[in-house]
């Protein structure tokens, strides 16, 4: 099964290890590599991507290493790729990188 | 409680190797220094490229350079006109115990003569080193620095946070870890601030950022906006961007800012994770903070880096399976085997651990067996530092 990886127990989403197709299962593994979860991807996650390993309502925080990354722009359910398209960052807006 | 095995030095300091240092003011004697360093087994000879005025960021690092426990005596070469004297560089090294020889080539009457005397004496100084034995020490002894160099997708993911583990082990065992590279802090002064053992060094680290980011602007730069390549590769925000590179350094609390400028070069004054002010370029971050202490430098890299340095054991991580296997004379650690989910991060950030500690204790990394001496000494623009206020 293929996998991804989550590397601070605090985080909602997880970086995937290889190219997801959708509907394809991944395994999430924690930092102590103890498998968490067995989300299915609802859509193509490329390698090195995020996945959502919690449903997020807009303005919910996403948490990587442990620290907040950015906040949802919109809902994002478990299983989802978790990218520009659906995050803000707190510091410069997304949008610049979407060429808007 | 963890030992290693190093030497120790007349200042209390603790050496992992026994450099004969062969240091020049400026490059207008490093052919006769290099030639002099060849000849004696275990000295290496270092130079730096900002010319033969007095810039007070050089003469901190090559007195930092001269001052790095793992080098156990110096020879000075100097040309005999420089502004960067001998003189200078003696008084800041002296104080620590260890023999500091000089030459000035025009006084000895040129490059035969000084070789030939330069031989000499560290040919005296090599034998008195060889008597020297290792001791165990506890790690509050020991300093690591941490740098990424030659980065990819893999080294947020896994390289990165797994010498993150290790940083933190060593933490807790009362070591000392150092991380630079200010411009890829950029997005993440509110963060990094947080975790500030006080509120002083969380301004300092504010500020610090601050002028990083002001220099950028100057150059017509935005440090907060990201490459495509970034997007591209999965990095959503200039925070995760941010976070990936300074994992490396592990999650404990930040005990203050080493000055690395005209107005000083700090070494941590207590164990626990410091924040060097510093460059983003690999060689010089390396060799600002072996001048600040470290005694070994654990370096990430997923594309493949051949670096070593000259003074301190570079110990190299690949998160990138393909580039370990591509790599092996240069990779010592395979921190890949997270991304099959054969190994957890923890398991590898023990490993590093482990092999970090075995370097301190002498065995040689790969990049040390092949000879790696590099070393670059690197000086912000006092034109531009003046223009922007900072000094």
């Amino acid at each position: 099964m293929k996998k991804a990886i989550q590397i601070d127990e605090k985080d909602n989403v997880a970086t995937v290890t290889s190219d997801m197709e959708a509907e394809e299962t991944v395994e999430v593994l924690s930092p102590d590599g103890e498998a968490i979860g067995r989300p299915e991807a609802l859509g193509p996650v490329p390698f090195g991507h995020k996945l959502a390993l919690v449903d997020f309502e807009r303005g919910d925080r996403v948490i990587k290493y442990g620290e907040v990354i950015g906040v949802a722009s919109r809902r994002i359910g478990v299983g989802e790729w978790v990218h520009v398209h659906n995050v803000e960052s707190a510091t410069v807006p997304t949008s610049a990188y979407r060429g808007e | 409680m963890t030992e290693f095995w190093g030497f120790e030095r007349p200042d209390g300091s603790v050496g992992v190797r026994n450099h004969l240092l062969v240091l020049t003011p400026m490059d207008c004697s490093y052919e006769p220094a290099r030639k002099i360093a060849a000849q004696v087994e275990g000295a290496v000879a270092v130079t730096q490229h900002h010319g033969c005025g007095y810039d007070e960021m050089v003469a901190n690092a090559l007195i930092g350079a001269g001052r790095n426990p793992n080098v156990a005596g110096v020879l000075l070469v100097g040309l005999g006109c420089e502004s960067l004297t001998s003189e200078i560089l003696t008084e800041g090294i002296a104080p620590t115990g260890k023999p500091v020889e000089t030459l000035i080539i025009q006084e000895e009457g040129g490059t035969l003569r000084t070789m030939e005397r330069g031989v000499r004496i560290l040919q005296g100084m090599a034998q008195d080193v060889a008597d020297l034995k290792r001791e165990p020490f506890p790690l509050s002894r020991l300093t690591l620095a941490v740098e990424c160099g030659g980065s990819d997708a893999t080294s947020g993911l896994a390289a990165n946070p797994a010498v993150g583990v290790a940083a933190d082990m060593l933490i807790d065992e009362g070591g000392t870890v150092i991380f630079g590279e200010t411009q890829e802090m950029t997005g993440t002064q509110h963060i990094l601030a947080r975790r500030a053992f006080d509120e002083e060094t969380g301004e300092a680290i504010h500020a610090m950022i601050g002028r990083q980011e002001a220099r950028m602007r100057a150059m017509g730069v935005d440090s907060r906006f990201m490459s495509k390549g970034n997007v591209d590769g999965g990095l959503t925000t200039i925070e995760e961007k941010s976070l990936g590179a300074i994992r490396k350094g592990g999650t404990r609390p930040i005990q203050g800012v080493l000055e690395n400028s005209r107005a000083g070069l700090d070494s941590p004054s207590r164990p626990g994770l410091w924040l060097q002010d510093g460059t983003g370029w690999d060689v010089p971050s390396v060799t600002h903070m072996v001048a600040a202490g470290a005694q070994v430098v654990a370096f990430t890299s997923g594309r493949g880096s051949t670096t070593g340095h000259a003074i301190a054991p570079v110990l190299k991580v690949t998160g990138n399976p393909k580039t370990y296997e591509r790599m092996r004379d240069n990779m010592d650690v395979n921190a890949g085997t997270v991304l099959d989910g054969s190994e957890s991060l923890r398991s590898v950030g023990e490993r590093i651990f482990w092999a970090v500690v075995k370097v301190a204790s002498g065995r040689k990394t790969k990049a040390e067996a092949l000879g790696y001496q590099d070393f670059i000494v690197y000086s912000t623009s006092r034109i531009a530092e003046r223009l922007l206020g900072f000094c």
